[in-house]
């Protein structure tokens, strides 16, 4: 216990010590003021804003997370094939650098804003929101975020998308859930792709796989696809249009919804919230303010 | 990885609530992260000089207090320690659990200098 660091603020002297309040200023000119935002408020900021845009035009929007060369890209165009238009997509491309997925995707006649990162590990809210000013959401009913292939950094930021789907393909080993648990664990739905090579490979067990998402509490699905050979596709495609229906009830009724999990916890435990699935919020939610 | 970008975040919210209450200066800044939170403090605290070179904190000192994993099971009720990549209940073993702690990232509270000192009052 301190008086300097705000170790001793507590929810009942709180508002003491907050701005204004009586104990805010000490005599030689010190302040301890207690914040309690998120780390990432500028981040979440702008994806409370992105999330509006997509609700305002009735778009769904939903953040592809996976290692690199998992085949998000490949997914994203047997999907694109596989609906035939009976959905609209727009795709908004992350990577370090090139234009090639975008390309890859533009070769399908979708929209695709590439966003070339740089250096940066990861997307963040304000990069997807230049890339929302070059997209019509109005003629979209699902964007799909394809972030950084990295298993570990896109899982911290909101974007302002609505899900989170986490691609594991099965060249890459059936214990990644439980080596990478913050990815995983944000997941909406696990893919398992490339099973096409399931047969070739026999230390690929999907069980596994899901044994170890289940370990990090999660309730997502899990299915099996095959971008090359078609295979798995309709029950992908199934989740989607459920998706894209519930989002419409959702946006109808005025709410929103936020993906599996972000990292506020303490603000969404405190009012006794569930961190867990499902879990729609009042439009314009985080009742923490950014100051 | 992400911890510099996380820490210049941090750093631009810090530089609002300075200006916020007229600070000259930031003396200490305090985060709370749990495991599951994808920040490493380590590395947080690495990143740290670095990115408040030139900010209204350059001379602060980041203290980071770091939570455990805690589970509530649904199943049984029971709330107990878990691992970040085994969060089911310690109780009964049930996956069916929701995380009561080990995901935060936040910023606790800053510790603020005034630029001009009030005059004591005698």
């Amino acid at each position: 216990m301190c008086d300097t660091c705000g170790c001793n603020v507590t929810s009942g002297n709180a508002h003491l010590v907050e701005a204004d309040g009586k104990l805010a200023t000490t005599g030689d000119g010190r302040a301890a003021v207690e914040v309690l935002q998120g780390l990432l408020s500028e981040n979440d900021h702008q994806a409370a804003h992105n999330r509006e845009h997509f609700d305002r035009h009735g778009v769904l929007a939903i953040n592809l997370m996976s290692s690199p060369g998992s085949g998000k890209t490949a997914l994203l165009e047997a999907t694109l094939d596989a609906l035939a238009g009976r959905l609209r997509v727009a795709v908004i491309e992350g990577d370090l650098e090139t234009e090639n997925d975008a390309r890859r995707i533009r070769a399908k006649g979708v929209p695709a804003i590439q966003i070339a990162t740089g250096s940066a590990c990861h997307l963040d809210a304000h990069m997807v929101h230049l890339a929302l000013h070059e997209l019509d959401l109005d003629a979209v009913d699902v964007v799909f975020i394809e972030n950084v292939g990295n298993l570990v950094c896109p899982a911290s930021f909101d974007l302002g998308h609505h899900r989170n789907v986490t691609l594991l393909s099965v060249t890459e080993g059936d214990d990644k859930p439980a080596k990478y648990p913050v990815m995983f664990r944000a997941a909406d739905l696990m893919l398992l792709t490339k099973t096409d090579l399931l047969e070739v490979l026999d230390d690929f067990d999907p069980h596994r796989a899901e044994h170890c998402l289940r370990a990090l509490a999660s309730n997502a699905p899990v299915l099996e696809v095959s971008a090359r050979k078609g295979r798995g596709l309709d029950a992908w495609l199934g989740w989607l249009r459920h998706e894209v229906a519930t989002h419409r009830q959702r946006v109808a009724a005025r709410q929103t919804l936020r993906p599996a999990v972000q990292p506020d916890g303490v603000h969404l435990h405190a009012r006794g919230e569930p961190a867990g699935h499902d879990h729609p919020h009042v439009h314009g939610h985080p009742a923490h303010g950014h100051g | 990885m992400h911890e510099l970008s996380v820490c210049q975040g941090m750093l631009q919210q810090v530089s609002r609530i300075a200006a916020q209450h007229d600070a000259g200066r930031v003396e200490r800044i305090v985060v709370r992260i749990g495991p599951l939170s994808g920040v490493e403090p380590d590395l947080l605290r690495n990143a740290f000089p670095l990115a408040r070179a030139g900010t209204v904190a350059e001379e602060a000192e980041l203290c980071i207090e770091t939570l455990p994993v805690r589970v509530r099971c649904d199943r049984c009720g029971e709330e107990t320690d878990a691992r970040p990549n085994r969060l089911l209940c310690g109780a009964c073993g049930d996956y069916h659990t929701r995380l009561v702690s080990g995901d935060e990232l936040i910023l606790a509270s800053v510790q603020l200098v005034q630029a001009q000192p009030p005059a004591r009052l005698n």
